[in-house]
């Protein structure tokens, strides 16, 4: 809805400069409807995040016979908003011997990075801020970077328990970060753009076209590139250092690792990174492997739903199964966990791209395969995809 | 070229606000909330104990041997993305090209294998 909006504004921005009759149509109105779109995906966003917060509680809660958060509100549901009132009140500290510029520097870093990552993911046909031609690169390159706002924040404090929590937490992120990286090549490698909406798109046509069923979801990625989907989705979760490999906030070991020095909202603006960054991981797999928005099947009840309900649905599947493994697995050793990137992920992930690319070049369909930017909606894909 | 830029422009504008609400959070506290710093308070958490050592320590070597491994495997990928948009126009000599440089790195990668880089204990 929001959204189209530019893409009808946009060629008028490219007006002569000159042409100052028009000043307000062409430069202020779009720049007000890109603001607003920032502002009203940052909102809703936000409050996923508060309620994703909640929903990983009550979960962990409910498999260890607890009830979890049920005060502050019917059912506990506005526990998040409670603890955000509560850190904005706490007195914030800055150790004596930290760096303070840095000290502070380093949580805004975590927080924002995770938060710009969004700007290009499509939840819905034609419903992103923005839809570029990088998008899968443009979110590589900024979780790579969300690695900055660990190791500062760990230097800076000048402490002993955040300087190791975040040697070994940049170790972890970019040791995985390797095999998410193969991983989307395999992707790239059946699809052939680098366009968020194109990964969707191209999902509509796969194994189950093949036999002559109707699009489904056995089209989508993760039936063809099974053991790529599972590594993804283990490395996702250790990429935001999740449980089962959240050792650099191992609290047995290094209390809070590189967050221990940190009070109210500095705390909080990692915590927050790191959750924006798990919403993240759970959008990239829907995107990735589970058919974006499009429909379970491409039938009469299921493609009348709008595609973000489709989405929201996907995503929450895949923070539901991340919520029950943080509460079903124990935590991995250091070792154990530098052992499953490097010398199981790694070889995997790299012997895949071989395999993907050698099937792809031998059945012939990587030169067959239909150019991306015609994909969008075929005729095959009913009214309601496109019409939103 | 105008064009392609402008595709970004949402993107910048998108950082911007959130760098807003960062910086908004960032410096609410210090604002409203309660401040009574003590020589206690802000000293740094050693388990009770008084800091008997500079946090800024040595540390062990693997840590570095992990950011080269990365480095190396990370420009990889960063290679393979141009091949791999362009894969279905590239035929069997593409694919042989990007094959040998894959090869050429998995032989560096065993060796540091069997030399037990890769070891944690």
């Amino acid at each position: 809805m929001a959204v189209e909006t530019t893409a009808a504004v946009q060629p008028g921005l490219s007006i002569g400069f000159f042409d100052t009759g028009g000043f307000f149509e062409t430069y202020l109105l779009p720049f007000v409807i890109m603001l607003g779109q920032s502002v009203l995906l940052l909102t809703i966003l936000l409050i996923v995040v508060a309620y994703i917060l909640y929903a990983d509680r009550k979960i962990f809660a409910a498999v260890q016979m607890r009830r979890g958060p049920n005060v502050v509100g019917p059912w506990g549901l506005l526990q998040s908003f409670a603890d955000l009132i509560k850190f904005v009140l706490k007195e914030p500290i800055i150790p004596a011997s930290a760096n303070k510029g840095v000290f502070l520097l380093a949580p805004l870093v975590a927080g924002v990075l995770a938060l710009s990552a969004w700007a290009v993911v499509p939840v819905g046909p034609g419903l992103a801020v923005a839809d570029p031609n990088l998008g899968i690169l443009f979110i590589f390159a900024i979780t790579s970077l969300e690695v900055y706002g660990i190791i500062m924040g760990g230097w800076a404090s000048n402490s002993k328990y955040p300087f190791l929590a975040s040697l070994r937490s940049a170790a972890q992120m970019v040791s995985y970060e390797v095999s998410i990286g193969f991983v989307i090549i395999t992707v790239l490698l059946c699809v052939g753009s680098l366009n968020l909406s194109h990964i969707v798109w191209s999902q509509l046509d796969g194994a189950g076209t093949m036999l002559g069923l109707p699009s489904s979801f056995l089209d989508w990625h993760w039936l063809g590139l099974f053991p790529m989907f599972i590594i993804f989705f283990i490395s996702a979760i250790a990429e935001t250092n999740r449980p089962p490999f959240d050792l650099p906030e191992a609290e047995s070991e290094l209390v809070a690792g590189h967050m221990v020095e940190y009070s109210s909202t500095p705390f909080l603006l990692f915590f927050l990174g790191e959750f924006v960054a798990i919403t993240l991981m759970c959008a990239l797999t829907t995107i990735l492997f589970l058919g974006g928005w499009l429909p379970p099947i491409d039938v009469a009840p299921f493609n009348w739903v709008p595609g973000v309900v489709w989405f929201v649905l996907k995503g929450m599947a895949v923070f539901f199964c991340m919520a029950m493994v943080r509460s079903l697995v124990p935590r991995y050793r250091y070792d154990q966990l530098m052992r499953l990137g490097w010398k199981v992920f790694l070889p995997i992930s790299l012997a895949m791209v071989f395999l993907t690319a050698l099937v792809l070049q031998i059945t012939g369909w990587a030169e067959n395969r239909p150019d991306p930017a015609s994909l969008a909606p075929t005729a095959s894909v009913s009214s309601t995809l496109h019409s939103t | 070229m105008e064009e392609l830029l402008l595709s970004y422009l949402p993107v910048l504008i998108f950082m911007g606000v959130a760098l807003g609400i960062g910086i908004a959070l960032l410096v609410a506290p210090f604002i409203i909330a309660y401040r009574a710093p003590d020589d206690e308070k802000l000293s740094a958490y050693e388990c009770g104990f008084n800091a008997f050592d500079d946090a800024r320590m040595k540390f062990d070597v693997r840590f570095y041997l992990v950011a080269i491994l990365f480095i190396i495997f990370d420009l990889e990928v960063a290679f393979l993305f141009p091949w791999a948009v362009s894969f279905g126009s590239l035929g069997w000599f593409g694919f042989w090209s990007m094959m040998i440089f894959l090869g050429v790195l998995t032989v560096g990668f065993i060796y540091e294998w069997k030399k037990g880089a890769l070891e944690w204990d």
